[in-house]
């Protein structure tokens, strides 16, 4: 029976289910046992399957996801609770050179079916360190899978599919939507791994974005129609790695124009790739240059500030509304987003 | 907590046999602890693997000089802590090994050109880690130490009865990992023992630069890790710690840290010239120290090790020598096609398209080089 679930309940029934089902699941991370983690996505987990099976860690993150690959060699499925983003980065060396690597390193023998779960960027009024958008240094290391939902019922379907991959899993939960609800019948089955899906059909403009933009995303687009009589479509990845080029370009191809809509800083990232991907794709069907809207290229602001940093609905609007629907070449931004230096 | 006097390790490295293979004096610790002699056949193991592993250091360091392999860092004088803890473990138990570790691979029974796949330059470990227990040799360093902390404490829940020994050289102690994997092992009572290779050297620099702690041993007891130190270039002397350690992680309480002081008689690799960082002089003064020397000198002084044998076990490290010069002499067959396939269980659609770039690549270079009659040195096979 549907009832309201929000996103972090989601995760917990997606950890519960994988617990019941399969004995070498393992979840650990800081705190995350009689306090059921800090946004409480464990809750119950160590009181409900017991020590063995959920369980604290010392504080140090490097440890936690090297001994998770250690756990992977006696055949266990470990799925780690990261507890920040920017708290993550201790385990970069670990998660860069072993656990991405292993299955490459020992020609398919030794492979580490892992979870690392990342409550990431921001909108929450976190302080430094607690808010960063962190994607752009996982995708772009091969052999982690990156996934990130948007909404509860991905969040279920998405962490089952990510426990039971053969391969290691980055699971990027955005902290911003740990709190939204939807009406959900668990277990709920949604689009794989490697699928983006529509979440709204238009015909003008595709806004293709993912995690913690989505929300934005499909406001904007209710404006866009309401106010401007623009018909966007917008596209939530899901999964960043494998990226899904199809379905980006045959919506792209029908609208004719696309903004690139994610959270994290611009230059150099995820967005930067997924425009590249779309204008190498679809150049002929264009109307207009690819745009970006994305977090400015600082470190993560001061709370009172970040809504200065992170984009929102006006920025996205703008942005639209510089996508040569007369003709004319825009060029406003077009030198100082890289330099620094105004155009 | 733990008493802290059951984690120290003795005042002096524990030591059974003197450089010149006479009985050294035990010391109530020593005594204490339990610590014995081991047998004549387990020694005679320990020898015997020590000579096949000396003889295949030897031919891999020969090996770069011919070009067949990139780099080797070598472990000679290290033979005893190579040998003796690898031939005292169990079928179940499993092994983090270093770069500096080829010896330690070799007598855990990998093949010799499968651990010298590495080195050779044809693909990252070449042998099966799983198959083996026995994890891919790590080059960032101490970066297995949580590794091994995460197998053994696998192990303990699957009630596995195996332990795994971790391997690590001196500089690695000054990483973050090696801290990190004893406290893990610590915190979860993980049947771990780590064997900190003292060579005195990370890369060129010594070991006073690296730390001000008395001797690497004491570091397990902030972790509440049990500790112990031992003369590396004793053979008898590591192989009775290290089997002390075993039964000890064994029987269930928990990790040990044993420091092994010993030297590294080569340069860091081949590529390395050590003269720029140490004496002739230092480096001559541990020549006396020689682990095959000393357990040789021991064992034929028993009446136990004849000249016949020592012959015998000669002619099969020439033998092994022999075969793995044969074989590392045959050019390596790569494959391109295969960087793609150990990515992910699938390829993803992306890595796929570059996979047939590189295919029609391949393609296009190989009727290129059949034009000119050049021999193509890779081989494709149909993936």
């Amino acid at each position: 029976m549907s009832q309201p679930t929000t996103y972090a309940q989601a995760l917990n029934a997606a950890l519960r289910d994988s617990l019941r089902e399969d004995e070498s699941v393992l979840v650990l991370g800081e705190d995350v046992g009689a306090l059921g983690g800090v946004f409480r996505i464990t809750d119950g987990l160590t009181r409900d399957f017991g020590e063995d099976r959920c369980f604290d860690t010392p504080l140090a993150e490097a440890g936690i996801a090297g001994f998770a690959v250690g756990l992977c060699t006696q055949g266990f499925r470990p799925v780690i609770e990261m507890q920040f983003d920017a708290f993550g980065y201790p385990a970069f060396e670990q998660v860069v050179s072993h656990v991405a690597k292993m299955r490459n390193r020992t020609r398919g023998r030794l492979t580490l079916p892992m979870v690392i779960r990342y409550p990431y960027a921001g909108g929450i009024g976190g302080v430094e360190h607690h808010c960063d958008s962190s994607e752009g240094y996982y995708v772009h290391t091969p052999g982690l899978h990156v996934v990130t939902p948007s909404t509860p019922a991905d969040a279920y379907s998405l962490l089952r599919e990510a426990i039971a991959s053969p391969d290691p899993v980055i699971f990027l939960e955005p902290k911003s939507l740990y709190w939204s609800k939807a009406e959900l019948e668990l277990p709920a089955r949604t689009e794989p791994i490697g699928r983006a899906v529509v979440r709204r059909e238009g015909t003008d403009v595709t806004l293709i974005t993912y995690g913690p933009q989505v929300p934005n995303a499909l406001k904007a687009a209710e404006v866009a129609a309401a106010e401007e009589d623009w018909s966007v479509e917008v596209i939530d990845l899901r999964s960043l790695v494998p990226f899904d080029d199809e379905t980006v370009a045959a919506s792209v191809r029908r609208t004719g124009r696309a903004v690139v809509l994610a959270e994290a800083q611009g230059f150099g990232g995820m967005g930067a790739e997924i425009a590249a991907r779309v204008s190498e794709r679809c150049f002929h069907s264009l109307a207009a240059p690819v745009l970006r809207v994305s977090g400015l290229d600082i470190p993560y602001p001061p709370p009172i500030l970040e809504h200065t940093h992170l984009p929102g609905v006006d920025r996205i609007l703008d942005t639209i509304a510089r996508l040569q629907w007369d003709d004319e070449p825009d060029l406003t931004h077009a030198t100082a987003g890289a330099q620094g230096v105004p155009a | 907590m733990s008493d802290i006097s059951t984690l120290l390790p003795c005042p002096q490295p524990v030591r059974f046999l003197e450089p010149d293979g006479s009985r050294a004096a035990p010391t109530p610790e020593m005594t204490e602890r339990g610590y014995e002699l081991p047998g004549t056949d387990d020694l005679l193991a320990v020898w015997r693997g020590m000579v096949l592993g000396r003889r295949f250091d030897a031919q891999a360091t020969a090996l770069t000089k011919q070009g067949r392999l990139a780099v080797y860092p070598s472990s000679r004088g290290q033979d005893a802590c190579q040998v003796a803890p690898v031939l005292a473990l169990e079928e179940q138990d499993w092994l983090f090994p270093t770069y500096r570790d080829s010896m330690a691979l070799v007598t855990r029974g990998i093949d010799p050109v499968e651990v010298l796949t590495l080195l050779r330059g044809d693909w990252h470990c070449g042998y099966d880690p799983v198959a083996t227990r026995t994890a891919a040799q790590c080059t960032p360093l101490a970066t297995q130490a949580v590794h091994a902390a995460g197998a053994a404490d696998g192990m303990r829940r699957r009630k596995t009865g195996g332990i795994a020994l971790c391997l690590v050289g001196d500089g690695a102690t000054s990483e973050g990992d090696f801290h990190e994997g004893l406290n893990f092992a610590g915190v979860y009572t993980a049947p771990v023992v780590y064997l900190v290779q003292n060579n005195k050297y990370a890369i060129s620099v010594p070991l006073a630069k690296q730390t001000k702690a008395p001797a690497l041993a004491y570091k397990g007891i902030g972790y509440g890790v049990r500790s112990e130190q031992v003369d590396g270039n004793d053979p008898a002397a590591v192989l009775a710690v290290t089997r002390a350690a075993y039964r000890h992680a064994r029987e269930g309480h928990g990790p040990v840290l044993i420091e092994a002081h010993t030297y590294r008689m080569e340069a860091h690799t081949n590529a390395d010239d050590a003269t720029r960082y140490r004496t002739p002089e230092e480096v001559d003064g541990w020549t006396g120290q020689d682990p095959v020397v000393r357990l040789q000198a021991y064992l034929v002084g028993q009446g136990v090790l004849d000249d016949t044998r020592v012959e015998e076990v000669r002619v099969e490290a020439e033998d092994l020598a022999a075969d793995l010069r044969t074989r590392m002499n045959a050019e390596p067959v790569v494959d391109p096609m295969e960087l793609f396939a150990h990515v992910y269980a699938e390829p993803t659609p992306q890595l796929r398209e570059q996979a047939e770039m590189v295919r029609q690549e391949i393609a296009a270079t190989a009727s290129t080089a059949g034009a000119s009659g050049t021999p193509s040195t890779t081989k494709e096979t149909a993936r």
